[in-house]
């Protein structure tokens, strides 16, 4: 079944210069298997088309049951440059979170 | 020492004025810890200091200082605060002048400005991280040079006996660690415990945000934000710490909300890099221990880096953001209709710039192409159309091309309030790093 990442994981984000970071974490950490099945870093940069320009990566912290999506040149130049409402990217976790995912019933 | 309390009242520069004393008021605090910078606040300050050689710190430290000064004497406080910007020594003056009881003591060496061109003729060619390029090719329009500093020379200052540490670019999380080296004798080779104290300074150093304020998890149910409870490490000698906040404040602490800042504007979570020490995020064990209390053990650390990270800003340009309101029906379709020939006089007239940027406020500016909203649905956007250029003169011209469009562009054009927008500077940063032997820290007892 097609769930929104949101009712599985939570997530904050921000900047670095013209790099945004955008952490997503399991709600529980039986769920951390389908955020790292599910939101590869491919996925992840398609979601935000050309919202991100550059390479996304994305860093695994089984500690924590999340992942850490470095997304470079995603916030329109960055700091002080930047154009935009959310030049600091801190509704970008919000936007990932809604991303459909697919799960196993099994799996809730 | 068995333990020691540890809190954070300021997570920027205009963070809660009110946190501070109520962390004193509310419950024990050994060490008052106080982060006011940012990338963008030293350019200010350095901006600040041009303009007046008393300035240059945070102007809103002293005046609190002076009104916490009692608590601080009578319950033996001290605090540690890197308010002192681009001008530690002023910011330490004044707070003599309004707070005379106090002993304040300032961490020194981090500002590189004066040594800028003696930097670049031995060789330091402090190239921007992300794009490459020397330093040489922005010199003359260098604002202000920094060295993000440690924790050592600050808990040498607190060695001083000071009640009151005054720091310039101090990293954050570094404010948070030097009172653990100054009562816990911890090595500058402890990489573990060093590791320790970095994330336990970075889990408080956003202020609120680890005591239930930007969380995501049940927002709606987080008692009281208006009365939000500061954040309180209470670290112990072995590196393992607590996170709390005193009873009946306001917010919430829980696992969820501290997971959410470990993750916080962090990079390679295995390497995070800071003066004093690599730590590894990975190793950090999180768990619930109580109302309001959260245990956090195992964090390993590695050897910190041969070089340390400049904070450099320079003038880089000029940039305008103007706005129309366009309403149902078709409200996305005016707006783009609208930016089509605002974009179009533009290039009749020849201006060019770095970037123009629009964004349908209140369908896509916050999640651009992932807000998937139904755009004949949109009962009403804000065109905002941003311009960047070197060229101030073109940025100002773009000033005069949105207001027209309410009587010659599509029908209902409003809300351009108080008519043309600002044209502001533009201080960019510019990241970059030289080998730590070039930063000398010193400290100075203000008397």
């Amino acid at each position: 079944m097609r769930i929104p990442l949101s009712r599985i994981a939570h997530g904050r984000s921000g900047d670095k210069g013209d790099t945004a970071n955008v952490g997503i974490i399991a709600l529980n950490d039986s769920y951390y298997p389908i955020l790292r099945r599910e939101l590869t870093a491919e996925r992840v940069k398609a979601w935000f088309g050309d919202f991100v320009l550059g390479e996304v990566i994305r860093y695994e912290l089984p500690n924590l049951s999340a992942l850490n999506f470095l997304m470079h040149g995603a916030l329109g130049g960055g700091g002080t440059l930047s154009l935009r409402t959310d030049a600091q990217g801190k509704t970008l976790s919000s936007a990932l979170l809604r991303m459909e995912i697919e799960v196993d019933e099994g799996e809730m | 020492m068995s333990m020691i309390r540890i809190a954070n009242g300021q997570g920027f520069w205009g963070d809660w004025l009110e946190a501070p004393a109520r962390l004193l008021e509310q419950g024990p605090v050994d060490y008052l810890m106080l982060d006011y910078l940012a990338e963008v606040t030293m350019s200010i300050l350095q901006k600040q200091r041009r303009a007046d050689t008393n300035l240059g710190y945070a102007r809103d430290f002293p005046p609190l200082i002076a009104g916490i000064a009692s608590h601080i004497r009578d319950r033996r406080v001290r605090v540690i605060a890197n308010a002192g910007g681009v001008n530690p020594i002023a910011c330490a003056r004044e707070v003599r002048r309004l707070a005379p009881g106090l002993r304040v003591a300032v961490v020194l060496g981090d500002d590189l400005f004066d040594q800028l061109d003696d930097l670049l003729a031995a060789g330091h060619e402090m190239r921007n991280m992300d794009n490459g390029e020397p330093l040489a090719s922005i010199r003359p329009k260098v604002l202000s040079v920094n060295a993000y500093t440690g924790a050592f020379p600050v808990a040498d200052a607190l060695a001083t006996g000071a009640d009151v540490v005054i720091t310039g670019r101090c990293a954050d999380p570094a404010l948070a660690l030097a009172p653990m080296i100054h009562e816990f004798g911890w090595q500058s080779t402890d990489w573990d415990r060093l590791a320790a104290g970095i994330v336990a300074g970075h889990s408080i150093e956003c202020g609120a945000q680890s005591s239930g304020g930007n969380c995501q998890v049940d927002w709606t149910t987080i008692p009281d934000l208006a009365n939000i409870g500061y954040p309180i490490v209470e670290m112990e000698p072995d590196g393992n710490f607590s996170v709390t906040k005193h009873p009946g404040t306001g917010g919430r602490i829980d696992s969820h909300g501290i997971k959410e800042q470990l993750i916080y504007e962090i990079g390679d979570p295995a390497r995070y890099i800071t003066p004093d020490v690599v730590a590894d995020f990975t190793s950090v064990l999180v768990r619930d221990d109580g109302p309001d209390r959260v245990r956090i053990t195992g964090v390993k650390g590695s050897p910190a880096t041969p070089t340390l990270k400049l904070s450099v800003s320079y003038l880089w340009g000029w940039k305008s953001i103007g706005t129309l309101v366009y309403s149902y029906p078709d409200a996305v379709e005016k707006a783009r209709a609208a930016d089509r020939i605002v974009r179009q006089r533009l290039e009749q007239l020849g201006l060019r710039f770095d970037e123009i940027y629009t964004e349908l406020f209140g369908f896509n500016a916050c999640h651009g192409p992932a807000a998937r909203t139904d755009e004949k649905a949109v009962a009403e956007v804000q065109l905002r159309i941003g311009v960047r250029g070197h060229d101030k003169a073109a940025v100002d011209r773009f000033t005069r091309e949105l207001i027209p469009l309410v009587l010659s562009g599509p029908p209902g054009g409003t809300g351009y309030g108080d008519g043309r927008p600002a044209v502001r500077e533009v201080v960019a940063f510019w990241p970059a790093l030289v080998p730590r032997e070039v930063i000398r820290p010193s400290i100075e007892v203000v008397e």
